[in-house]
């Protein structure tokens, strides 16, 4: 089992979206991420899709989404050298908080305090999933009330690109 | 030329030759049914139930390779239709079904006779569409057609709202349509191509395992051409039956579950598998642990989400099987052949298993048994019938005993094994070759599922020849629950009194009955039928109640661990 990030090319109709998560739920694939926003090109969208599975799996996977009529075209990330990244919000309870320990926590990640309520604040990394991992990790023992994760975003590195 | 939404899909369907729209109607699509009514190129058949209507639309397109074009309402015309939509996909049949849908303004709203037709049929269609947009109809219904008949072939929805329909826009028929996200077609790879033809000539043991792909991939010629130049031993699964001639010494008979002992002995024992349009389905392979466990596996597809998706291969040819295969005959012819003794000790340990003669069966006891009329079918009709087959061990005697040389001659529901199938689906079947003898082989289950459309066979003249072996039971449910739940026969019985009498019930739909219970008749009775050029005759066979269909590997089995009789 090893963990792939699928990145699409998706035609930008009605539909498109539950075509792909049909397809993961009809076959039992499973999603661990998945986002879609609209692209430069206003009749394409992108979607970035994370999931595990044997190789044979994953083979399957990248088969049947490149057979769905939607999808124009796909590409598996992890095969190659890319950027991933993934945005996090995280709001905790500051109330009894030493707030020297919350600020160590999060210049220590790297992350911005966005946000500052006298009971509250939120938290903000961008990063690739093992840094927000890591972040959330070490928030843990603070009082936290909610996360709110973009999911993953990727794209290949150099000249290599996945257009239409 | 400005026409209404319903006048472009009638258009449409003419100029894209399509000769018969099988449906049923409703409001929805009343705008459509005017149209129709108003033209007279394209004919409408109206079934006596929405699921009839598909099955005959697939029936009409398994036995002429032609797209089956379906149209019914929307809600409950549409959710009728989902079984049918579900077999063909199951089945990769080319297929365009047209669904009525509430007018755009009230979609969403649990308008009266709503239902989100695109959401539920999306797994079981290769495609479909909601037209929102009058002017993107014509476009659509072109895709459609592209989508359903291309590449491996499938049914493709279109759902159209009412008011769409309702709707005029100029009209002008398109000769083709670029679908940037739709890959029609894959050269065929030359590499691999050479590596498969290579792989033949240094086997000692290779069988060919083809499928329904040769049949809806026009291929038997290529097929019967390479597999007798090699000389290869056949195997068909019962989707592919027909596909090389049944007939042919070459031909090892059906593989899989109820396959002959010599095709899965042979492909127990292959050391080079090379699979051609099928699938590695479980009822084909028995357990996958189990499988082929000598074999270097070529498998030929035109669908790559079919290769090594249940069984690894070595070798995978993306590609049209008919070119594939033109392209290995050519390479074999040009490398000189193979040695025509390479495959002496091959065929002769195949004689051996030949030699167990799985098929036999006990014909005595003074009983008709199923397998009998099958063989006397085959010899009556000369083998050159359209045998349209329902759901249960009737299928599988008809696929055992009739024999196919032709492909498009055996019609099953094979992927889903729907009941319900047989008789609408050899409506389809005549309405393409109307001078043919059509047979439906049927169970006393599987006939009153739809047997509503003896009337739609009334109407249309359609002669069918209804063989309906009547064993009094569920019969292939029975058969498992004799032999894995110790003869508990849960709720299989088809109690005699309980029955309809076929043969008034046919007689009441205008059709001839029979009903045939010493086995004396048998063949007396089917020469009597087939000679009723004009009518449909319901031959009510009363049958060996407890029957069982052998060979048989059961469950978790290999294919070499068959129950013979
Ligand atoms: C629509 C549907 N429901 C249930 C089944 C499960 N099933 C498979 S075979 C069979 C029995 C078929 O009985 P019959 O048509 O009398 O044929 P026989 O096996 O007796 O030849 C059943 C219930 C099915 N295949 N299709």
């Amino acid at each position: 089992m090893s963990r792939h990030i699928i990145s699409i090319l998706l035609e930008n109709e009605a539909g498109a979206l539950s075509r792909v998560a049909g397809l993961f739920s009809a076959r039992g694939y499973n999603i661990e991420m998945l986002t879609v926003a609209p692209t430069h090109d206003a009749t394409l969208s992108r979607m970035t899709l994370v999931t595990s599975g044997t190789e044979a799996i994953i083979e399957q996977i990248n088969k049947q989404l490149n057979k769905l009529v939607d999808v124009v075209t796909l590409v598996d990330l992890t095969e190659g050298q890319h950027i991933e990244r993934e945005l996090v919000m995280i709001k905790i309870s500051t109330e009894g908080l030493d707030c020297d320990q919350v600020h160590s926590i999060v210049t220590g990640h790297g992350a911005d305090v966005v946000d500052e309520s006298e009971e509250t604040c939120v938290v903000e990394l961008l990063g690739n999933s093992q840094k927000i991992d890591a972040l959330i990790a070490s928030m843990e023992p603070l009082s936290i009330k909610e996360v709110v994760r973009s999911g993953v975003s990727g794209i290949k590195r150099g000249a290599d690109f996945l257009t239409i | 030329m400005e026409l209404t939404g319903a006048e472009i899909i009638t258009r449409f369907l003419k100029d894209e030759g399509v000769e018969y729209v099988f449906g049923y109607p409703g409001g929805a699509v009343l705008h459509i049914y005017d149209a129709l009514y108003r033209q007279s190129d394209v004919k409408h058949v109206l079934t006596r139930h929405e699921q009839g209507a598909v099955h005959a639309a697939d029936g009409y397109a398994r036995s002429n390779g032609k797209p089956g074009v379906v149209l019914v309402t929307s809600g409950p015309g549409a959710t009728n239709a989902v079984t049918g939509i579900a077999t063909a996909y199951m089945d990769s049949i080319p297929m365009v079904v047209i669904t009525g849908q509430v007018p755009t303004p009230l979609i969403g709203n649990d308008a009266f006779q709503e239902v989100d037709t695109v959401g539920i049929t999306r797994s079981c269609v290769k495609h479909n569409f909601l037209v929102t947009d009058i002017n993107s109809l014509v476009c659509t219904l072109k895709k459609a057609f592209t989508i359903a008949t291309t590449g491996r072939p499938g049914p493709v929805v279109v759902d159209v709202p009412k008011d769409v329909t309702g709707f005029s826009t100029n009209y002008s028929y398109l000769e083709s349509v670029e679908i940037r996200s739709y890959t029609q077609r894959y050269d065929p790879p030359a590499e691999q191509i050479k590596a498969a033809v290579e792989m033949v000539m240094e086997s000692e043991r290779p069988i060919l395992y083809t499928g329904g792909g040769v049949i809806l991939g026009n291929a038997s010629i290529e097929l019967t051409e390479f597999a007798r130049m090699a000389r290869i031993p056949v195997t068909n699964t019962s989707m592919g039956l027909g596909g090389y001639p049944a007939t042919d010494p070459q031909f090892v008979g059906m593989l899989g579950m109820h396959g002959n002992y010599e095709a899965n002995m042979a492909m127990h024992n292959t050391d080079l598998l090379i699979a051609v349009g099928a699938r590695f389905d479980d009822r084909v392979t028995g357990n996958i642990e189990k499988f082929c466990p000598q074999a270097r596996i070529i498998h030929i597809d035109v669908d790559p989400s079919s290769i090594s998706k249940n069984v690894q291969v070595d070798l995978p040819i993306v590609g049209c099987v008919k070119e594939v295969l033109a392209d290995m005959i050519n390479l074999l012819q040009q490398s000189g052949g193979v040695d025509r003794e390479r495959f002496n000790r091959w065929w002769s340990d195949i004689e051996e298993w030949r030699t167990e003669d799985c098929l036999s069966y006990d014909n005595g006891g003074g009983v008709i048994h199923p397998q009998y009329v099958l063989q006397q079918l085959y010899e009556v009709t000369h083998g050159d019938a359209y045998v349209v087959s329902d759901v249960g061990q009737h299928q599988m005697f008809a696929a055992q005993y009739y024999k196919f040389d032709q492909p498009r001659r055996w019609i099953n529901s094979g992927g889903l094994g729907t009941m319900g199938f047989g008789l609408p689906a050899a409506m389809g079947a005549q309405f393409a070759h109307p001078d043919a003898t059509v047979c439906t082989v049927t169970g006393d289950g599987s006939i009153q599922m739809n047997i509503q459309e003896l009337a739609t066979c009334k109407q249309f003249g359609l002669p069918i020849k209804v063989i309906n072996l009547n064993n009094g039971y569920l019969g292939m449910v029975r058969q498992w629950q004799e032999f894995f739940y110790e003869r508990r026969y849960s709720e299989v019985t088809l109690q005699a009194q309980d029955q309809p009498n076929f043969v008034k019930l046919a007689e009441s739909y205008g059709h001839v009955g029979m009903q045939i219970v010493n086995p004396d008749d048998v063949r007396p009775a089917l020469e009597e039928a087939m000679a009723m050029k004009e009518r449909l005759v319901f031959m009510d066979f009363v049958t060996n109640p407890e029957e069982n269909v052998y060979p048989m590997v059961p469950a978790g089995a290999g294919l070499n661990e068959m129950i013979l009789v």
